[in-house]
Order: structure tokens, then sequence, then C-alpha cells
């Protein structure tokens, strides 16, 4: 397991979120895989040194997102990605995502092609999770 | 176990002369909470904190602790405990064990590994006198024999005060752990918002004697708001907004911090036809201080002095 989560205090991203989101980029990327068990609630709690009820809401997020499950008495489990939303919600949220990243590219003064490029090269870095597609 | 809250008061108003220094506080502590109690300097967080202690008797309203009137804690109330005061008061002249098993002697149920465990924890030798300790070292001296005796209630009165990064980090570690037994519950004032985040689920905060939240660190942190509105010209003066808790303008931009945003404040401020309406995001130290800070209008004033010659 390489669960290598990093937490910075007066964000204005809520700590919980944050190991929400790096968990899920952690399986986007390929680091976490499918059935890799996560430490539990309070180990995580301890070595990041924080309220465990944070970590607890962040996999409770998780599991409603279809990135983990508890299964009772054994840990916590990256599972196969089910669908969560909608196509439909699914872009809703996408768009807010997009509109900063041309955002930020546009006041750096990129331009549409070499921001497509990026866009490629990183979805190439993905590895695919096993069994989709 | 037992739901009652560990801490609840009723109207708990105390005053200094003409002075009120805790006005009508309303407070509820559930059992296994990281409560954190806010509020500026000088906003009553000490005064309250010697009231459920029994050590200051209220002016007005009470209270009870462990479900124990604070103007009769009786001395087993008091041994489930630990309180540290700002201060950490030591013996000077003793070394770190003979304080420990000096102090032992006054509780029922004092547990010298959770002592030797602390003192470890922060770095101190049991043969070290006390007079040579650093700040952060009488600080986990402190904390060891507030902990010791394992109490139920730990009622810490501004811990991190004048702590390095590292005694301070130690000391969030001590408050970690004791979240293991999940019907410890543990009060604290501070003025480290980081700590906060870290280790509380609850808060409080005291604005000027008035309890002015009470809730859960999340909530607090989605009721306060930043608008952004974009102007082609000088933005236009604000109507009453419902909420609002500061408005700062620039030359075309009106930024607009408010409590409880919700469909009719958004309406109040898109009547005043802004070219754009943002929500940014907020942490948790600038919804505090816009909580906290003078409310009302600001704006920079740049006089001519300053510009070029």
């Amino acid at each position: 397991m390489n669960l290598n989560v990093v937490i910075s205090t007066g964000s204005t991203t809520p700590i919980y979120k944050q190991i929400a989101d790096q968990v899920k980029l952690a399986v986007a990327t390929g680091r976490l895989a499918v059935a890799d068990q996560l430490p539990s609630v309070r180990t995580l709690a301890e070595s990041l040194v924080l309220n465990p009820n944070t970590v607890a809401r962040a996999y409770a997020d998780l599991a409603r997102d279809g990135v983990l499950e508890s299964r009772p008495g054994r840990g916590v489990f990256i599972i196969q990605k089910r669908r969560v939303f909608a196509r439909e919600e699914g872009r809703r949220r996408l768009e807010p995502l997009l509109d900063a990243l041309l955002g930020e590219a546009m006041a750096m003064d990129f331009t549409p092609e070499e921001l497509l490029a990026a866009v490629a090269k990183k979805i190439s870095q993905w590895k695919p999770e096993k069994g989709a597609e | 176990m037992n739901d009652a809250p560990v801490i609840q008061t009723h109207g708990l108003t105390r005053y200094y002369g003409a002075k009120a220094v805790v006005q009508d506080l309303n407070l509820e502590i559930p059992r296994g909470s990281v409560f954190a109690f806010l509020g500026r300097n000088g906003s009553g967080k000490t005064t309250t904190i010697r009231m459920l202690l029994g050590l200051l008797a209220p002016t007005r309203g009470g209270g009870r602790v462990l479900g124990c009137d604070i103007r009769a804690l009786t001395p087993d109330v008091r041994a489930r405990i630990g309180y540290l005061t700002e201060e950490h008061r030591l013996y000077d002249w003793m070394k770190v064990k003979e304080i420990g098993e000096f102090q032992a002697a006054f509780y029922p149920r004092w547990h010298p590994k959770i002592f030797s465990g602390v003192i470890g924890h922060f770095g101190l030798r049991p043969e070290a006198r006390v007079k040579e300790l650093s700040r952060g070292q009488r600080a986990g001296l402190a904390l060891a024999l507030t902990l010791a005796p394992d109490p139920e209630l730990l009622i810490l009165d501004d811990p991190a005060l004048g702590l390095d990064p590292v005694a301070r980090r130690s000391l969030v570690e001590s408050m970690i752990y004791l979240t293991r037994r999940s019907d410890r519950t543990i009060f604290f004032s501070s003025h480290n918002l980081g700590d906060v985040e870290r280790v509380a689920d609850q808060i409080a905060v005291l604005d000027y004697s008035v309890l002015r939240v009470c809730c859960s660190l999340e909530t607090f942190r989605a009721s306060v708001q930043e608008v952004l509105l974009r102007f082609a010209g000088a933005p236009p003066p604000l109507p009453p907004i419902p909420g609002l808790l500061q408005a700062f303008r620039t030359a075309h931009e009106l930024r607009v911090t408010c409590v409880h945003y919700n469909r009719e404040t958004e309406a109040a401020l898109r009547k005043l036809s802004p070219l754009s309406l943002e929500l940014p995001p907020l942490g948790l130290e600038d919804a505090f201080i816009s909580y906290l800070g003078e409310r009302g209008e600001k704006s920079f004033i740049l006089a001519d002095a300053e510009e070029e010659p």
C-alpha cells in the first residue's frame, strides 16, 4: 500500500476533504489498487495527528462515492469503483473544475494546444483500474 | 455509558464590578467530544473555566460538571477533572520524578505509566530539575501531571501558549492519544486555529463575553461565506444585507463576508447588478477573523501623499 497523505491546516479545503481527495488521486494514478487495505481510522488519525472523527468523515465520504468499503472486523479496502453519479450529475460537477483549470491556464498564457497537450500527457500517466473497460 | 453532557451551564454570568466578563453563557459539552473554546484575549474564556472548576463563584446562573453543581464540587468529582492552567505552576526545586511522586500521593487513581509516557514524549529526563526546564518541557511536565490521574474530563486553558512547534505537536499528539478512550472529554481554549482544525470536533466562540457560536467545526466553516462581486466601475453602496460581517471595497470589487448565506442574501447582492458574483472558499482562520474582527464596511484609501511625486 502506498498512501502518503499530506495535511495542511489553514487551507480553504477542509481536512476531511484533503484526505478524501488524496485517496481518490492515489486510486486514479494507480498508487492504490482494488483490494488494497487502508489504515484504520484510529491508525491514520494518530499518524496524521488528527481527530479520528475527521478521518472517519473522509472514509464515510469515500465509501459513499464508491471508492472504499469498510468490512467490519477486517478493515477498510479499496473497491472496484462503481459509478455513483449519473453522467449528467458528473458533468455538472466537472464544469467548475474545468472553469478553474481554464482560468488558471489562460492567466498563465497557455495556448489551447499547449493546454490540450498537457491534459493528454497527464491522462497518459494514469494507470487504468484493473478490469475497467 | 452516561449520555448526560459533561459540562452544562445555564445563564452563567460573572461581573467584575460593573463589567460583565461572562454573560448568560449556555454551554453544553457532550461526553467524548474534543471541544475548542475560542475567543479573543479578554473575551472571558479563563473566567468561564475558573467558574466551571468552582474556583470562582458566578454572579448569576450556574452549571453542572460531571453531574455535580459547580458551586458545590466534591473532592471526588474534582479528582475526575484534569486542569492545566496557562502558567504551568510547578515546584521549581524538585526533580521531574520527585514532582510526579509528590503529586501521586494526592490522587487515589494515579498511573505512573501515563506520567512516564508523557514526560518521555516531551523528551524529559526523570532526573532533570524543574527549574532547568524549557517552557516546552515545563508544559510537558504539567501535562503529564494532569494526565496521570486519568481524568474523565480534561480542561486545558490555552495549553499551546508560548510553545515551539515541536512541543505544540507533542501536546496535540497527547490530546489525540487521549481520544482512544471514547468516554474521555477534552475542553480546551486556544488561539492556534491549526491545532483546533486538527483536534477539535466542536467549537464554541466567545465574543466580548457573549457566546456566539456553539457547533461543530464544519458547521461553523460552512456558515461563514465570502462573496466576491465585480463591477465595471466603482462598486455601489451596499444595501442592508442580512448576516453581514464585513465588506471590503477596492476600485472594481466588493468583497463581502456574511453568516448564513442563502438565496435571500444572494438576491440582495444580485440587485447591485455586478458583472460577476463568486463564492470563493474560506479557510477556518479567515472565517474566524471575519467573525470576530471589527464589523462593518472598510476600504483602503490611497492618499495623494502615497503617490509618486
